[in-house]
Order: structure tokens, then C-alpha cells, then sequence
């Protein structure tokens, strides 16, 4: 209807805003696996905070304030060690710097928005969720970003609450099993990827986890990751630019 | 609530947020290079490769969990189901693993 009665810049406008609202949707359907993934290790998280002391208002907070799990638990492991606040908000500026290059890759991806809109997904950008909005073609609708970021934030901060109280409230062997969510997750991310540009993705993922695997052996998990990537796509580069030369010579 | 854990907390919200926000709302790479802006869009797959290796192997004690529940998530994404079925789909294999071993 839009599309025969519209002019110019307003039917635009109207086509807009329907991308938005279904934008929204469908980031919240793609932010349900990690809803999923999610909830383990809230519900862990909740669970060990109790045990370490914390409250369970000093636990949600954290989980609504800080939504990092791997800082998280470290935070927790530090505070039984007994370390002191400086010291742990040191050690969580550190494990989330990679977020510093997620957050730039998100920048060549994501539809032009404004500063405040950017300013909110931001908060929300977690491995997880930058992994499914950055493989999504762009240019990335913001309300995606935000819909996949909600339904990650809410499972997060939802299932702290219940793992402080219940502690793991699953059957054992679901709580087992869903330790595999997370990697489905990114797994289910990476095929479609692959099967649209090939051999690039495999070769830059077993770049990626082959320098992960050996570079965590000596380094914390987070700059590991960073590292990693960095490395994985320097490499590729490099290869390639020797390969086109080779060409040329020939 | 204690004062001091909410000043932690604080401090640790800060200084996760800002990773995050600064190359979203600082970065201005329209005059950037080519290649800088190829290998910035590369990233997402170096990425998804690290979270997946070495993590995946260790889900479980007994290895095999980690492959069998890797292998089920790549034949049902390959075949294209949603996501969540991709992961519902690891999860119950993992859980019928578990009941049987």
C-alpha cells in the first residue's frame, strides 16, 4: 500500500518505521538462543555470589550494572580472596577491553544512528550479542542490536535472582547439557556465514581459535580473545596480499 | 547493601561500559584505508572462531560432549533451521547423552 500511495521522502519514511518495529522483533527472536545460553550461568552466578556473601540485592545489581559474565565471576573469586575494589575493577577494565575492537567492527556494520541510540546498544554489547548482530549482513538495524540485547539482559539479571535463591533450579543433567548452548549458538552463527562467503570465514574461525587455543595457555581468557583476533586477521591479510602478488608475478 | 560493594559494582559497570561505547559514538573511519576497514570486517569471524576454540572441548569432563553437541549445531545450522533450534537441538542431545552414559 505504502509503496503505491507514498512520494518521495515519506514513503521512505513509513517504510522506516515498519523496519524498525519488525527490526526490534526480529532481534529479540534472534536474541532468544542467547536467553537460552544465558541461563546456566546466571543461575550459577546467582548461586556463587550468595556463597561468596553478597546479597542478593549487591548480586542483581552487579548482573544489571556490570553485565559481563566472565568479569562476573572473576569479581567473585577475587572478592573471596579477599582482594580489594580497586584491584577488581582493575582486573575487569582488563578482561573487557576486547570489547574495544567488538565495538569497533559494530561501528562498520551498524546503520548510521544517533549517538544516543549508539550509547544504549553499547551497554548491551556482550560477546554474545555483538556474535549475532555482527554476523547479520549489513547494514545492521539498531532496534536489532537493541531487541537481542534486551532479551540477553533480561535472562541475565532475571536468572541471577533465581540462582541467589534456588541455586541451580534445572535437573542436573539440563544444567550439564546446556553448558553447549552458547557454543550452538556461535556455531549456528558462523555456517550460514560460511556457506555465503566460504573458505575466507573457515580460514579466519580456525585462525581465530587456533591462536585462542594458544595464546589462553599464557594469557587471561579475555586478552586472549583479543589477541587472537587480531593476530588471525593480520595473518589472513598478509597471506592474501602474498598471494596477490604471486599472481601478478606470474 | 554495602556501601563499598557498591562502589565496586559501580567501578566495575564503568569501566565495562566504556570498551564498549567508545568506538561506537568516537570512531570516525569514513577517511580510513581500505584495508584497514576490510580487516575491521573480518573481525566477527576471528571472534566466533576464539569463543568456540578451545571453549567448546571442555563443556563437559568427557570430551565427546563438545564434539557430538558441535557436531549436531553444525548439521542443523547447515541444513538452516532458526538458531534456536540449532541450540535447543544441541542441549537435548547433550541431555540425552547424559542420561544414557
Amino acid at each position: 500500500m505504502v509503496i503505491f500511495c507514498g512520494i518521495g521522502g515519506r514513503m521512505v519514511e513509513v517504510t522506516y518505521d515498519n523496519g524498525e518495529t519488525s527490526a526490534l522483533k526480529k532481534g529479540i527472536f534472534d536474541g532468544l538462543p542467547i536467553g537460552v545460553g544465558y541461563m546456566p550461568v546466571a543461575l550459577t552466578f546467582g548461586l556463587i555470589a550468595g556463597s561468596t556473601g553478597l546479597t542478593v540485592a549487591e548480586s542483581v545489581l552487579m548482573s544489571m550494572v556490570v553485565f559481563a559474565g566472565a568479569s562476573q565471576y572473576m569479581a567473585l573469586s577475587m572478592i573471596a580472596l579477599g582482594s580489594g575494589a580497586l584491584e577488581i575493577v582493575l582486573a575487569t577494565f582488563i578482561v573487557n577491553f576486547r570489547h574495544l575492537l567488538m565495538s569497533a567492527s559494530i561501528h562498520e556494520r551498524a546503520e548510521k544512528s544517533s549517538k544516543k541510540v549508539k550509547a544504549l546498544y553499547a551497554f548491551g554489547l556482550t560477546d554474545e550479542v555483538f556474535a549475532v548482530a555482527s554476523t547479520k549482513s549489513p547494514p545492521v538495524k539498531s532496534g536489532y542490536i537493541i531487541g537481542t540485547a534486551i532479551v540477553a539482559y533480561s535472562s541475565w539479571v532475571l536468572f541471577t535472582a533465581v540462582g541467589f535463591f534456588a541455586g541451580t533450579v534445572l535437573p542436573y543433567f539440563l544444567q550439564e547439557s546446556m553448558a553447549i548452548a552458547l557454543y550452538a549458538l556461535f556455531i549456528a552463527l558462523l555456517i550460514p556465514s560460511i556457506k555465503k562467503d566460504g573458505k575466507i570465514v573457515i580460514i579466519l574461525a580456525i585462525l581465530g581459535g587456533a591462536f585462542h587455543t594458544v595464546f589462553q595457555l599464557f594469557m587471561s581468557t579475555g586478552w586472549a580473545i583479543m589477541l587472537a583476533t587480531i593476530v588471525a586477521v593480520v595473518v589472513f591479510e598478509m597471506f592474501q596480499l602474498v598471494g596477490k602478488k604471486e599472481v601478478q608475478a606470474k | 547493601m554495602s556501601m563499598p560493594i557498591v562502589w565496586m559494582i559501580i567501578g566495575m559497570g564503568v569501566v565495562t561500559y566504556i570498551p564498549r561505547l567508545l568506538p561506537l559514538v568516537m570512531l570516525n573511519t569514513e577517511n580510513w584505508p581500505v584495508w584497514s576497514k576490510r580487516m575491521l570486517s573480518r573481525v566477527p569471524y576471528a571472534v566466533l572462531g576464539a569463543l568456540i576454540f578451545p571453549g567448546i572441548i571442555s563443556v563437559h569432563e568427557n570430551v565427546w560432549f563438545g564434539v557430538v553437541g558441535g557436531v549436531i549445531a553444525v548439521i542443523l545450522a547447515y541444513i538452516g533451521t532458526p538458531l534456536i533450534v540449532v541450540v535447543g537441538g544441541a542441549i537435548a542431545a547433550l541431555a540425552v547423552m547424559t542420561v544414557f552414559l
